[in-house]
């Protein structure tokens, strides 16, 4: 059994991170030009990465799905990032951002690596104005903050409702230059499809390119997994279309050990499910819950009537709202974390409560009235305006609301064609972030040595649950300030290694490997799309693993997915030819690795018998419906060793300890 | 919402197999579409049913799904992303078409975005342009300094930001009659323009970007602004004068 080393370094929590970089080994400049790195994905992490590792002086090979590698799904963040920078003077610092952080996660990350994503995240604001992200700003110039959920202080810099857009930008500029330097070699349209392993380190990929359909192989000295979350298991989600797990479950397959599959987390606000045809979710940001006041109606006639068509939210009287979150959590009120938000939800709804008027009937309302008319009222004042009248407060408020979070109303809009500054919008929990991931240790290196991963495609610093926010911090820390240290302590070895060549034994194998599933898939002759497969996936997914989860159906589900695929390898057809584009054959790769990490992913879940964050056993909770954690017995990370199938998995437990804060039940009340 | 009937319509799609061949039009038939279903679940449903015939599904660029990403790229009855303002092509909506309609959809055209199958284009020249001069020229260190050291003024920060938000989709090319990159390329000389920190360079950034984005094959500007109007992000045409202004200015004054 592989004992696993998290190589936490000594010293109290605050020095850890100092010490060790002041003890690694460094590679000199002129050595950095003879080692290569691959990274795969140029979102947030793999894109910072990508920049900072060939601004070193390393030789960088990219490598993106998408048509640019400004694309990558971090673009689709919204709402913000955080930074214990302090400047509202509110209380903050980098030990209460360590002490949320873990508290968010319901005590299941690793202290170390979230003290010193902590104590980085200034830095990484300094770091997006240096390179000219337009963060928003007040009129005095300086840099403007909001709040977000599970804390207490406004830290979360912001760029209208498209933050991540403008730090992904800034990675890709910061990218491009170095693209325009010939330092990064960028490979778009190309799809890793398996890792190759020489004498037991990360030695390159076979990738695919997905104009031309060959096959390539690609050597390097270290490989970095930055490709994101797998939320799409789930079918539903809001992650892009082809967001996928795939290159994280290849490295699992060749010794990579992946953690806390279970923990996923389902995002309060989105826009609920409209019916059948439906391809995607989409999220409202967190950040509106700054100002709407999440609802439904008190009386069960009148959540029936408003199903039914028959009323209006507008037409309930305001003592006839049960603003739920309120009344449930006093001190945090609509401001608590993801997971408590998305249960409290899903208890109104299942409660026949629920005011959606689409099929399934289950959605909440997101209000903006009082927001509106208090900000009215505040412009009334600022504008020294006498005797205003109800509808001039609310046209004020209407443009200061409109301000903060303008892109989102009008998306809302498109979607639903319903007017969020008039009607309340509806909104209803979905799949959106997973905290498990590929299991790494302090220096983000995944138990094959030369193997790195980052961002959300790691497991490491959100614990069970992650609060608003804090996807971006760990995205740019890992790229920007975590991983150029903690790599070249290893690259250091290598730097007499010279080129890896690729005609060698294991890149031979590896890539008949991958050509061989590609055959398989082309002449399977079935009769089912790959869509077909990855619906039903979805469906089991949600159903029995998702929002609430409990032995029985847990047991069925790792049942039903090991059918689904089992038919899936049967009858799936892939139309088209392999050379040159096949969308298709992209997609059912990807499904077929979505079908043994749901397995996994269940049976991770049935473990875990008590309730932690985004992880709800039904069996495990309060009389009043809380989460029932059982430290005793799970204070620890699972990390699984591939055995063959999903169902011969070895689960290898780390301890979690907690040196620096007191566990304690998390309590929002 | 669901109370709506399903559309039936006719679909002309644009099919192509590489840049190579030679491309056609394609009628296709697709039935009982949600009004509530996007444009490109349409499509999907569309693939799905040629899958279900033995036919080849049409390939097209989508990722996001919500209007961000800037993959999606379809010309739809004669215009980028398709009729209605502010919005790419995932964020239409079918109940924009009636029932019985018929759609034409085509891939952007452009010289410097040949086709490479079906709606898909090639969009790396927009890359190229980038990598000449798309950024600020600082690396990571993690000494810069504080983040509030330069005060910036909120209204040429918010004008910078309007700039930022271009999504480079590339619809700014496909509906210019010269297939000119000049909004796309203005956006971001404005963006860094605008700031303090990219002005240490302003000169070069400018004149390097304009000189690859000539080299790439997207043609002159002749100011008729269509490529404002389909722009799913709303980038203005001051833009373009401003960078004008930059880039005279940068000629004027020489090294």
């Amino acid at each position: 059994m592989t004992k696993l080393d998290s190589k936490i370094p000594e010293g109290p929590i605050a020095d850890k991170w100092t010490n060790y970089k002041n003890h690694i080994k460094l590679v000199n400049p002129a050595n950095k030009r003879s080692i290569d790195v691959i990274v795969v994905g140029t979102g947030l992490a793999g894109g910072s990465a990508s920049a900072t590792l060939a601004e070193l002086g390393y030789n960088v090979k990219a490598f993106c799905y998408q048509d640019s590698p400004r694309r990558a799904h971090s673009i689709a963040a919204q709402g913000g990032i955080n930074a214990a920078k302090n400047y509202q003077g509110d209380g903050d610092s980098t030990y209460r951002l360590f002490y949320d952080t873990v508290k968010g996660g319901d005590y299941r990350s690793r202290e170390a690596n979230v003290y010193r994503l902590a104590e980085v995240s200034a830095n990484i604001i300094d770091q997006c104005v240096a390179q000219g992200v337009p963060f928003a700003r007040d009129y005095g110039g300086l840099l403007d903050n909001r709040s977000f959920g599970g804390v207490q202080v406004s830290r979360t810099f912001y760029a209208k409702g498209q933050t991540g857009q403008q730090l992904l930008l800034g990675c890709y500029s910061a990218m491009s230059r170095q693209i325009g330097k010939g330092k990064i070699k960028m490979y778009n349209r190309h799809e890793m499809l398996d890792i190759v392993i020489v004498n037991g380190k990360a030695r390159g990929i076979i990738a695919r390119n997905l104009v031309t359909g060959e096959i390539e192989r690609h050597s390097a000295h270290a490989v970095v997994i930055a490709s994101g979350g797998y939320g799409n298991v789930f079918f539903l989600s809001t992650n892009a279309m082809g967001s996928n797990v795939s290159a994280g479950w290849k490295v699992h397959k060749k010794g990579a050990f992946f953690a806390n599959p279970c923990y996923t987390q389902i995002h309060p606000t989105c826009i609920p499910v409209h019916g059948d045809q439906q391809s995607k979710l989409t999220l409202m940001s967190e950040s509106l819950r700054n100002d709407g006041r999440i609802w439904v109606p008190k009386k069960k006639e009148d959540a029936e009537a408003i199903r039914a068509g028959k009323l209006k939210p507008t037409q309930i009287a305001e003592e006839d709202r049960d603003y739920y979150l309120e009344r449930r959590y006093p001190s945090f009120g609509n401001l608590v974390p993801r997971d408590v938000a998305s249960r409290a939800a899903k208890e109104r709804c299942d409660a026949g409560f629920g005011v959606g008027t689409n099929e399934s009937g289950e959605a909440v309302y997101l209000d903006f009235s009082s927001a509106i008319m208090r900000y009215g009222r505040e412009q009334v004042n600022i504008q020294n305006i006498h005797n205003a009248s109800e509808d001039k407060v609310r046209e004020l408020g209407e443009k200061v609301v409109e301000n903060k979070y303008g892109n989102l109303f009008q998306m809302y809009e498109k979607i639903t064609a319903d007017n969020p500054y008039k009607t309340p919008m509806k909104i209803y929990p979905a799949v959106h972030y997973t905290m498990g991931g590929v299991w790494v240790d302090y220096n983000l290196m995944t138990t094959i040595p030369g193997c790195y991963a980052i961002g959300e495609a790691n497991f490491s610093d959100h614990g069970a649950n992650r609060l608003g926010a804090s996807a971006l911090m760990q995205g740019l820390a890992d790229g920007y300030f975590v991983l150029p240290y903690t790599i070249g302590d290893y690259l250091a070895d290598d730097i007499r290694t010279g080129k890896i060549p690729t005609d060698s034994p294991e890149f031979d194998e590896a890539e008949k490997a991958v050509q061989d599933r590609i055959d398989f898939f082309m002449n399977n002759k079935g009769t089912k799309s790959v869509d077909h497969f990855h619906k039903r996936l979805g469906k089991v997914m949600w159903n029995k693993v998702g929002m609430a989860r409990n032995e029985k159906g847990l047991k069925e589900a790792i049942d039903e997915i090991k059918q689904i695929r089992e038919e899936f390898w049967k009858d799936v057809k892939v139309p088209g030819s392999a050379e040159g584009i096949n969308q298709e054959l992209e997609k059912a790769g990807r499904v077929a690795d979505f079908l043994e990490l749901g397995e996994l992913f269940a049976r991770d879940a049935l473990l875990r018998e008590e309730s932690c964050g985004g992880h709800y056993r039904e069996e495990h909770s309060t009389e009043d419906g809380e989460a029932m954690r059982d430290d005793a017995n799970f204070t620890y990370v699972s990390a699984w060793e591939y055995k063959g199938e999903p169902s011969d998995a070895v689960v290898h437990k780390e301890p979690l300890v907690y040196e620096n804060i007191e566990l304690k039940t998390r309590s929002y009340k | 919402m669901s109370a709506h009937k399903g559309l039936n319509l006719t679909l002309k799609v644009w099919r192509q197999q590489s840049q190579k061949e030679k491309g056609q039009m394609e009628t296709y038939q697709v039935s009982d579409i949600s009004p509530d279903s996007s444009f490109l679940e349409m499509m999907d449903i569309l693939n799905e049913q040629l899958i279900e015939e033995g036919k080849e599904p049409v390939a097209f660029d989508h990722d996001c799904r919500e209007g961000i990403c800037g993959m999606c790229s379809m010309y739809i009855n004669g215009e980028a992303h398709g009729p209605g303002r502010g919005i790419t092509t995932c964020q239409l909506h079918m109940r924009e078409f009636n029932n019985g309609d018929t759609i034409y959809i085509e891939p952007w055209r452009a010289k410097a975005f040949p086709v490479i199958k079906d709606l898909m284009v090639d969009r790396s020249a927009f890359d190229r342009i980038m990598a000449a001069g798309g950024f600020v020229s600082v690396n990571t260190s993690g000494n810069t300094q504080d983040a509030n050291a330069i005060p910036i003024e909120k209204h040429k920060a918010d004008q910078a930001f309007d700039a930022a938000t271009c999504i480079g989709c590339g619809a700014c090319v496909a509906s210019c009659k010269n297939a000119s990159a000049m909004l796309f390329v203005s956006a971001k000389v404005s963006q860094f323009a605008l700031l303090p920190q990219g002005q240490v360079e302003a000169k070069e950034r400018v004149q390097n970007m304009v000189k690859v984005m000539d080299e790439e094959g997207f043609g002159n500007c002749s100011n008729t602004g269509a490529c404002e109007v389909e722009c799913p992000k709303g980038i203005s045409l001051d833009n373009i004068a401003r960078m004008n202004r930059e880039y005279l200015s940068a000629s004027i004054k020489g090294e």
